[in-house]
């Protein structure tokens, strides 16, 4: 297996493929899935079997095309033609086969895709998603994929593809943006001789947030190239790809990918001819947010309790069973191929002066488009929101952003001119986080916001540490009664307190981060909380207060 | 074979270290006093208390001093403002998680919670005590196990796995509803693992795991035993 | 000699020898752990007693460790499933969407609350952080079938619906 097979096989792919006339694409990602995909795919199989067109036709499935507010989402190929179809149903199917041949379209399924919400985006780490077939290793090989991996242990030393990380600026895409080719020098440097791990984490715990889940159901293989490019640079033969059970399918895609590329040979040892081995294997979580903390994580792989250690040491140098570990996040993987493949200049050249690259982002809340968007670092938040989502539904008013889950905070109206990016977003009190997005409109109460995060954190907390163990709970039950109206000035001001105590007390992320959505509430719309601890009152009418009870 | 030494400085105060040691170590062997309740010298350190935090030049996050190991010219202050209201803060929750009832106690006079809670200056609880409903546990023929005087230092779970060997101990569940179990959460008295060496109720800071036949204040901690088995296994200098 | 020979399973049910699988499968290693239990509970529905001692002495774990880590993630369950499963997704946009009504309505209507089943082992109330299909909030997964936009009224007459036809 070399890189002149990958040709060879890339070429009897689009062979096959040109065969066809046409291609008909149905998202099969977990979001089109639960709203019936899998009928809508079978019942247009059907009609093109029974049609006689299957030699001319391929109905296949495709990872997230994105726009999940609007699925099922159909793509239909043509040649360079592509038109995309909405909301289908099984029984569209006759209509969407029959005008194939025509050469029209089925006017009232279309999606425009000229909309801002798919031309303002930049695809990098989706480029894949929505277009090839996940569980085929051709589809991925037709598109360049694993060539990059042949580049790197065919003509790059281990140090150069370093240099190539260091030099695209790519940051952790997990939500804490730490510089991922430092991290990577650092476990290369480690202990040399030893045994060393690379870990991807997929345990993507913030509610709200899709996006390593739609990467891992729809281009699962770009995951594996990052990961083996990784192990190679930090001199590492195995790897693990932490998953939350939550996400069977994923889990599923992944094993299928696993198993293709090992017996193709782009995985296992010695690829290509070279001495270079990389062996990955899945491992499940079983639902602990606090799992997605690096040191937890490594506690789950070794079949523990998730229960973080104090860091330093850090696992670049003591990780995995004690041996330097790399860790990084499904997203941040995703871009490494094509940063190998295009070079880290190409990609330094996307984004912002200390942002590179682009960011997936899980839109949901209150828009009108929600689903996966990929954006250039930079864009403002004004344009995600208004443009790409299409604004707030139902004329209601826009009130805040949450961006970055239970670590995060609350943006609001005064801020939406704010470029996104890992250094802005922390400057007005958020983080950008794994790439949770949710819009709030006038309907939402702040205080409950912030109790809905805080109830998420204290039944999170693994219990090791006093202040996130107890604190959450006591920070959790004054939320509580503040949002009841059953508190006032003086519950406020411990409210403050404890969260400035566990903030800077806590043993790991978790708790350090958890008094973060308070405190951003606190900042922009302390007149809620006041309405509630003074007046008992809940101006947005979300919290049953006392007055209310007993009105 | 020494290890290498470092100097650094505690409180303004320079003073030497080998390479192993902890800032914890180094801070006990010079007479200065940190608090700390999850550490006990002869088991790993584990930093869950988040007492014995220290201010570190150079690192934006406080450190727990019992398990960050010395670097040459570290310039480390055990006590300032800030330290002294967190360590009260955290005292403070510690005392309004469980039921900490000195008065009925066992371990009253003889307890390391009550004696670091007194000497931090804690006189009253300003967060909201949550008295949780937890069982006492007299199952065994020689010990009790009263789950509302816990807090979770899991000194038990370390002795009984790196001392004893038996791994009786463990924690279940998350968050508050975290609680010391004995094998399958089955009474202590039923445990198949349990040697009944009593070296858990020897370490536990609290009246949480006490012999049987005391009465209120009676129950006092023999722990010699400990650094001289750390000692005879070389893992003290 | 006692604890060099692999334990029996607890019982002739076929099922265990899927569990046997994994384990072997990882060569009973104690790092298996949660996928071990993954596997138990993919068979039987849930944990017990019996399960965490085999698996224990299987892969050579103590006892409490054992049980530590199954009751440390919220996936797995000590305790037989309902007939019918109602997940109520409780992420961010469904709790903005109005996921603590749908709750309330099948808390009052059953008396139970998420994690439990009810007396005659029917139903089961779960709650879910996110299933990922954000734009239909809020979501309630019933017996494996996606339902979203649903308000509470709507959501009770679907599992009064499921519980009368059986599944």
């Amino acid at each position: 297996m070399g890189p002149e097979n990958l040709d060879q096989i890339a070429a009897a792919e689009k062979l096959r493929a040109q065969g066809m006339r046409h291609h008909i694409c149905v998202c099969t990602a977990a979001g089109c899935q639960s709203a019936g995909s899998g009928e809508v795919k079978n019942a247009l199989a059907r009609e093109v079997a029974d049609l006689g067109l299957k030699h001319t036709c391929e109905v296949k499935g495709v990872g997230c095309m994105g726009l999940c507010s609007a699925g099922p989402l159909v793509s239909v190929e043509c040649g360079e033609d592509r038109v995309l179809y909405q909301k289908v149903k099984p029984d569209d199917a006759e209509d969407i086969v029959g005008a194939l041949d025509g050469g029209t379209e089925v006017s009232r399924l279309v999606c425009d895709t000229r909309a801002p919400f798919f031309s303002r985006q930049m695809k990098i780490v989706l480029e894949n998603s929505g277009r090839i077939d996940p569980e085929r290793i051709e589809d991925y090989i037709a598109v360049g994929g694993y060539g990059a991996l042949m580049r790197a242990i065919t003509e790059m030393t281990p140090a150069e593809v370093v240099q190539e990380v260091i030099d695209s600026g790519l940051r952790g895409r997990g939500g804490a943006g730490y510089p991922t080719g430092l991290k990577w020098s650092t476990v290369a440097k480690a202990n040399g001789g030893q045994q060393k791990y690379v870990i991807c984490n997929g345990d993507e715990g913030d509610p709200g947030a899709f996006m390593d889940r739609a990467v891992l159901e729809s281009d699962p293989h770009r995951v594996l190239e990052g990961m083996a490019i990784a192990g190679y640079a930090v001199g590492a033969n195995h790897g693990y790809v932490y998953v939350r059970a939550e996400y069977p399918l994923a889990v599923k895609n992944l094993r299928t990918a696993i198993r293709q590329a090992e017996r193709l040979g782009v995985l296992g040892s010695d690829i290509a001819g070279t001495r270079f081995s990389f062996r990955v294997e899945v491992r499940l979580g079983a639902g602990a947010f606090v799992c997605g903390e690096e040191t937890a994580l490594i506690a789950s792989v070794e079949g523990k309790r998730g229960a973080p250690r104090p860091r330093p040491p850090y696992p670049a140098q003591e990780g995995l069973w004690g041996r330097p570990t790399l860790i990084n996040n499904v997203e941040t993987f995703a871009n490494i191929a094509p940063i190998i493949r295009r070079g880290g200049d190409w990609f330094s050249g996307i984004g912002t002066g200390k942002s590179k690259g682009t960011k997936v982002f899980a839109l949901a809340g209150s828009a009108v488009n929600t689903g996966l968007i990929e954006v250039p670092m930079g864009i403002t938040l004004r344009e995600i929101i208004f443009e790409i989502a299409g604004g707030i539904p139902d004329g209601r008013r826009f009130k805040a952003v949450q961006t970055g889950g239970p670590s995060g905070g609350c943006i609001p109206e005064q801020y939406l001119d704010l470029p996104v990016d890992y250094e802005s977003l922390v400057k007005v009190g958020s983080i950008m986080g794994s790439g949770g997005m949710i819009v709030i409109d006038e309907s939402s109460c702040m205080v409950d916001v912030a109790k809905y995060f805080m109830e998420f954190c204290m039944s999170e907390s693994c219990g090791k540490c006093v202040p996130c163990r107890v604190g959450t709970t006591e920070l959790h039950g004054l939320l509580s009664r503040i949002s009841s109206g059953t508190a006032g000035a003086r519950e406020l001001a411990m409210l403050e307190e404890l969260c400035e105590v566990v903030r800077n007390t806590s043993l790991c992320g978790l708790g350090q981060s958890a008094p973060n959505p308070v405190l951003s509430t606190l900042r922009y719309f302390r007149d809620e909380y006041t309405a509630h601890a003074a007046e008992g009152r809940c101006p947005a009418g979300v919290c049953k207060t006392e007055k209310e009870v007993h009105a | 074979m020494s290890a290498p030494i470092k100097t650094l400085s505690i409180d303004g105060r320079d003073v030497s270290a080998t390479a192993e040691q902890t800032v914890l170590d180094v801070a006990t062997e010079n007479g200065i006093f940190i608090p700390a309740l999850c550490h006990l010298d002869g088991i790993t350190p584990v930093g869950a208390c988040r007492l014995c935090l220290v201010e570190v030049q150079g690192s934006s996050k406080l450190l727990p001093a019992c398990i960050t190991r010395v670097e040459e010219g570290m310039r480390v202050t055990t006590d300032s403002e800030r330290l002294a209201r967190y360590r009260r803060s955290v005292m403070e929750l510690l005392l309004a998680e469980r039921n900490h009832i000195c008065s009925v106690c066992v371990s009253n006079g003889n307890c390391e919670l009550q004696a670091l809670a007194q000497r931090l200056g804690i006189t009253h609880v300003r967060y909201p005590y949550l008295f949780p409903k937890h069982s006492v546990d007299a199952s065994h023929e020689r010990f009790v196990a009263d789950h509302n005087r816990c807090i979770l230092c899991a000194r038990c779970v370390r002795v009984c796995d790196e001392v004893e060997g038996a791994h009786t101990w463990d924690i279940m569940g998350r968050g508050v509803d975290c609680r010391v179990i004995t094998d399958l959460s089955q009474p202590w008295g039923e445990s198949e693992t349990c040697t009944g060496c009593g070296k858990c109720v020897q370490v536990c800071p609290t009246g949480a795991l006490v012999e049987k036949g005391k009465s209120v204040a009676e129950m006092s901690k023999r722990r010699q035993f400990l650094p001289y088995l750390a000692m005879m296994r070389g893992r003290n200098q | 000699m006692i604890g060099l020979a692999r334990p029996a399973p607890p019982s002739g049910d076929k099922r265990w020898k899927i569990v046997e699988a994994t384990m072997r499968r990882n060569g009973y290693q104690g790092n298996s752990l949660i996928e071990t239990l993954h596997s138990v509970q993919e068979a039987f529905g849930f944990l017990d007693d019996d399960a965490l001692r085999f698996v224990a002495l299987s892969l050579r774990l103590p006892l409490s460790q054992v049980y530590g880590a199954a009751t440390f993630y919220h996936f797995f369950t000590m305790r037989p499933p309902g007939k019918h499963a109602c997940v109520v997704c409780t992420g961010t946009a469904c709790y903005i969407k109005g996921a603590p009504a749908l709750l309330d309505a099948l808390e009052k209507k059953y008396g139970i609350r998420p994690g439990e089943t009810t007396e005659d082992g029917e139903l089961s109330l779960l709650t879910a952080r996110c299933v990922g299909s954000c734009s239909i909030a809020p979501v309630v997964v019933l017996d494996n079938e996606v339902a979203g936009k649903l308000g509470p009224k709507e959501i009770v007459s679907r599992v009064e619906g499921v519980m009368n036809h059986g599944s």
